[in-house]
């Protein structure tokens, strides 16, 4: 039984005022909050049972070299990926990206070959594929969305010619909450023997996850959108990708041996984690996952729908109030724009006055704002902690907004 | 140093009893401030460092006037104030304001925090370079 009041209790911050006003956190797209199991962990991992892992044979160093590897195995079991040996761990999504462009992509690629992208890509997933239009002389192939905010499998699919080499779609718009129907983008795309990547940054906070369902070849979340401390993060490799794909970064714990002329690189996943890791911040992720699967993460995704819907029927009967994008299949993430506030700083500005924490800007994803014809937008992004209470809270912010910029 | 402009914003702010009486007000002042013609908005008159548009024209003489505008309408309001608190001074004197102090009397100095990107503090780095 899923009862948010009892879940606002594990996480100490929901409890503080902002501006004298209760915090009303409505910025879980950037990041969200931190459960105290998470907090208890990270404080414990250092406290305790802190040493570098993957070295020497003392204790402490073997206890903290468990606790980071088991990490692996929940995040397997976090996507339901066929085996732990295809999750690689690191600091986030775009860290994750950046590995496949560099250390997959970059040799796979040549001049004249293309990567498929939607126009509602986060940075993150964009500027990675720049470096390699820039270094190798590829084309990116934008598709774009419908007037809804829809993006059409078959229009992505419509886009892969002979050229295309990778699709590089989000799950989840970071902007306006589209749900991508991913699994059967990347079918039809493994059938036309095109790589596909699944920026998870976003879907994966708000849906359960079954990589070998989609039948993605590679599918990066982030840690700290996922109540895990920041700087941690994991990227799921199919097994056949991993062997394809060069280490990016070069150092200890990846190499088996070095020598003047030759090295021997470590197995897989290991070749692709150099250096010391984040092994507080990874022990702490685990936590983090562990804890939303004791939520349940079917749970979590029909409190949130019911969330969603509420939250609509309140914002879109504002009819001052311009939402960007009004998607089939959605999650709890809005932006919107105001008839008479000049610039979404306003919005937020007021907002933050009330207590009310959103974000205002350009989202990082410039390419977006220019398909809608606007330089920024407020995004108020949902988590399963927040409240309907909250979105009447946020509605009356804005009407205050609405009021003094009128 | 006060002009008797600043000041009557100052004696106004004092009747306010809350913050949002105070963004209506400095909404208004915004909105009553002469428009800045569209010629002027060109890339030597903007000011950046704020995350919403800002431009600043400042007129040639030896006290400081200038006109200003922006996208954002509580940063235009900003400008408002800023111009009544500077216009008219002697250019020479300048270096005597100090707007923070005086965008404290009125509650507005989180404003100037450095974290706040709406670029009020560029503004009057903008204007007091000319002193």
């Amino acid at each position: 039984m899923f009862d948010v009041s009892q879940i606002r209790k594990d996480f100490p911050i929901l409890t503080r005022e902002v501006n004298g006003k209760p915090l009303v956190y409505l910025d879980n797209g950037a990041s969200s909050q931190k459960p105290d199991v998470v907090i208890d962990a990270v404080t414990r991992a250092y406290r305790e049972e802190y040493a570098n892992v993957h070295r020497g044979l003392h204790y402490l160093s073997n206890l903290s070299t468990e606790k980071y590897e088991s990490v692996r195995g929940i995040v397997a079991k976090f996507l339901n990926a066929a085996d732990e040996s295809e999750i690689i761990l690191n600091t986030g999504t775009t860290e994750g990206i950046n590995m496949v462009a560099y250390g997959w992509a970059m040799e796979h690629l040549k001049q004249g070959d293309n990567i498929v992208l939607s126009v509602m890509e986060h940075h993150a997933n964009i500027v990675p594929w720049h470096f390699l239009r820039e270094r190798l002389g590829i084309e990116l192939k934008w598709v774009n969305i419908d007037d809804n905010g829809n993006l059409d499998p078959q229009s992505v699919i419509d886009a892969i010619d002979n050229k295309t080499k990778l699709v590089a779609i989000t799950h989840m718009s970071n902007v306006l909450g589209t749900i991508v129907d991913v699994k059967t983008i990347c079918h039809e795309a493994q059938s036309l023997g095109v790589a596909t990547l699944i920026d998870g940054s976003q879907g994966a906070v708000h849906m359960p996850v079954d990589v070998q369902d989609i039948g993605c070849d590679f599918y990066p979340i982030t840690g700290h959108k996922l109540c895990g401390p920041t700087g941690s993060g994991a990227i799921y490799v199919k097994a056949e990708r991993m062997v394809e794909m060069r280490p990016f970064l070069g150092g200890g714990d990846m190499i088996k041996e070095v020598h003047k002329d030759t090295v021997i690189y470590n197995d897989p996943p290991m070749k692709f984690e150099a250096g010391t890791p984040g092994i507080v911040q990874t022990i702490g992720f685990g936590v983090a996952l562990n804890y939303m699967m004791n939520i349940g993460l079917n749970n979590i995704a029909e409190y949130e729908a019911e969330l969603k819907e509420y939250a609509l029927t309140k914002l879109t009967s504002l009819n001052w109030l311009r939402l960007q994008g009004q998607p089939d299949n959605r999650g709890a993430i809005f932006s919107f724009t105001m008839e008479n506030a000049g610039h979404a700083h306003d919005i937020s500005t007021i907002l933050d006055k009330k207590g009310v924490a959103v974000r205002a800007g350009q989202h990082c994803a410039g390419p977006l704002m220019d398909h809608l014809g606007i330089t920024a937008s407020c995004r108020a992004s949902f988590a399963f902690y927040n409240t309907k209470s909250e979105v009447d809270t946020l509605v009356e912010a804005l009407q205050l907004a609405n009021d003094l910029f009128g | 140093m006060i002009n008797n402009d600043f000041q009557q914003i100052i004696d106004d702010f004092d009747f306010f009893d809350d913050w949002e009486d105070k963004y209506r007000y400095v909404i208004e002042e915004g909105k009553k401030m002469p428009v800045l013609d569209e010629s002027l908005k060109v890339d030597s008159n903007k000011v950046n460092g704020c995350a919403s548009q800002v431009w600043l024209h400042f007129s040639n003489s030896d006290k400081l006037y200038f006109d200003g505008d922006s996208d954002a309408i509580i940063v235009k309001g900003l400008i408002a104030l800023l111009r009544k608190l500077y216009n008219g001074t002697p250019i020479k004197d300048l270096k005597n304001i100090d707007a923070l102090e005086n965008l404290k009397k009125l509650g507005l100095d989180d404003h100037l925090s450095a974290q706040r990107s709406n670029g009020l503090k560029a503004m009057v780095e903008r204007i007091q370079s000319l002193g």
